[in-house]
């Protein structure tokens, strides 16, 4: 599999051209999306915050499930390299009158786009669209079932990077709902790929995956003992739905137990970072005076998140026209 | 080859006596990665700057990105002063083509609107695929079809001359 995500993922050369899966992808690779990331945070602090790189291209974003935060900086990343985009409401869209999503994408390229940017309820649509329905059309990852989240981890990494500067002798610890997290099975990967010394899961046994070895993690059931000498905490935001399949006993228990506050975040490493996706339920995984305190990033993500996105859309778009080009000998593949 | 010394040398005075002609009270310099700001930073120290010196990347910049994708190696330019009104120095180490210079120049418009931009380069190449000329230049050269420039540094400068095989 990582070797499948590899291929799919890069060009002959090594290059980018869709960004499916954190899996597969090496340190190499990954720092050079946080430093080409590093170059887009300057960008987004001048006076014009948008340079040419995507001029004449046309980026679709394709939610098949609802999103604010992840949509919205998709949207705001592609405008600030310069491409034209579409924002395509799926609900009201052909698909609803029974059009295949093959048939979708396929007059979607027809329309002359260069890039998908892809969220779905099925883990793995994302990779099979790159691989058997447009794989000339670079393909970005918005989040596919509980598979991953990579452009999510990314825009993590970074964060930490800002703060930490190194990752080696980290220890993260992530908190929550792990089983349903695609964010999470990401982040294990990205922070184990770029060689920190311990991700610890912390969570009722019902909320952690089967395999959380196979994935590079240490797995605690108690707050108090995972967080002791963590550097940094992410939380995860509690799927308020899950209550329902009777994993958890009940909103309040699980806060006592796992929620982060003041006290809790006491047994981490002073100066700790406190980490969230989002979007946040407030005194249900995370305690409003962590969330708003000085150990918090989690506002610095989001501003991240469009540097990150900004990154992977300019490197796949990069490796999709060459790629292009030593099939063709021209720019642009025929329908 | 030529000596560094008399090439940034000659570039200073020519730089005052343009200074002067155009009535430029003081100039900001930025100098593009990586020759560019080496050179930059000796004619700074020369022309008894104090403005620190700026550093352009112009990796979003360029025209053949969809030729050639991304740049591998990238860093966040860095301007240490406002440039809108600004008189500005711009430098870089090599001019053929002066594509480096426009995308540089699309750039520093991004960070507000200088009031003028003086251009100087070490080498000027010749081959020009654009109306770009350097108000100030160290040198004129011209290459063979497999030879290329490079600028070493920065302590010492030095340029050197390759042969490069046929591509």
């Amino acid at each position: 599999m990582p070797d499948n995500s590899r291929r799919l993922q890069l060009t002959a050369d090594g290059e980018l051209r869709h960004f499916l899966a954190i899996e597969g992808l090496d340190k190499p690779l990954l720092t050079r999306i946080l430093d080409t990331a590093d170059s887009f945070i300057e960008v987004g602090e001048r006076t014009i915050k948008k340079v040419p790189l995507l001029r004449g291209r046309t980026l679709v974003n394709l939610f098949f499930e609802p999103s604010t935060r992840t949509r919205s900086t998709f949207e705001l990343a592609a405008k600030r390299l310069s491409a034209d985009v579409l924002n395509l409401d799926i609900g009201t869209s052909a698909t609803s009158k029974g059009e295949s999503l093959s048939d979708t994408l396929l007059n979607l390229r027809a329309m002359a786009s260069d890039m998908f940017v892809i969220r779905h309820s099925q883990s793995g649509a994302p990779h099979f669209i790159a691989q058997s329905v447009t794989p000339d059309v670079a393909i970005i990852n918005a989040g596919d079932g509980r598979h991953e989240h990579p452009t999510q981890a990314m825009l993590d990494v970074l964060t930490i990077r800002q703060h930490m500067t190194t990752f080696s002798g980290l220890r993260v610890a992530i908190v929550g709902d792990i089983q349903h997290s695609r964010v999470a099975r990401s982040q294990i990967r990205a922070l184990n790929a770029l060689g920190v010394d311990e991700v610890r899961l912390i969570a009722p046994d019902t909320l952690l995956p089967h395999d959380p070895e196979a994935l590079g993690a240490r797995v605690f059931h108690r707050m108090e003992e995972g967080l002791r000498n963590v550097d940094v905490i992410i939380m995860l935001r509690l799927q308020r739905e899950r209550m329902e399949g009777a994993l958890l006993p009940s909103e309040s228990e699980f806060y006592r137990m796992y929620g982060l506050n003041r006290e809790k975040l006491a047994y981490a490493n002073p100066g700790a970072l406190v980490m969230h996706p989002g979007p946040i339920n407030r005194g249900v995984e995370i305690e409003s005076a962590v969330a708003d305190g000085p150990q918090s990033v989690i506002l610095g993500q989001v501003t991240n998140g469009i540097a990150v996105r900004m990154a992977v859309m300019s490197m796949a778009m990069g490796g999709q026209l060459n790629e292009r080009q030593s099939a063709t000998g021209e720019g642009v593949a025929s329908p | 080859m030529q000596d560094i010394e008399q090439l940034l040398n000659r570039m200073t005075d020519d730089l005052r006596a343009h200074i002067s002609a155009q009535g430029l009270s003081s100039l900001c310099p930025v100098g593009i990665r990586t020759g560019g700001v080496w050179v930059a930073q000796a004619l700074r120290r020369r022309l008894g700057i104090e403005t620190e010196c700026g550093e352009l990347d112009i990796t979003f910049y360029r025209d053949d990105f969809s030729r050639i994708g991304l740049h591998p190696r990238i860093s966040p330019s860095r301007l240490p002063y406002e440039t809108e009104g600004q008189n500005l120095l711009l430098v870089d180490d090599v001019i053929m083509s002066g594509r480096t210079i426009r995308a540089a120049m699309n750039e520093l418009f991004d960070y507000g609107r200088p009031e003028s931009i003086t251009l100087a380069t070490l080498v000027d190449l010749g081959r020009r695929e654009l109306p770009i000329q350097p108000d100030v230049t160290g040198i004129h050269r011209s290459l063979g079809a497999c030879q290329r420039i490079k600028l070493q540094g920065p302590e010492p400068l030095e340029l050197t001359v390759e042969e490069v095989p046929d591509a």
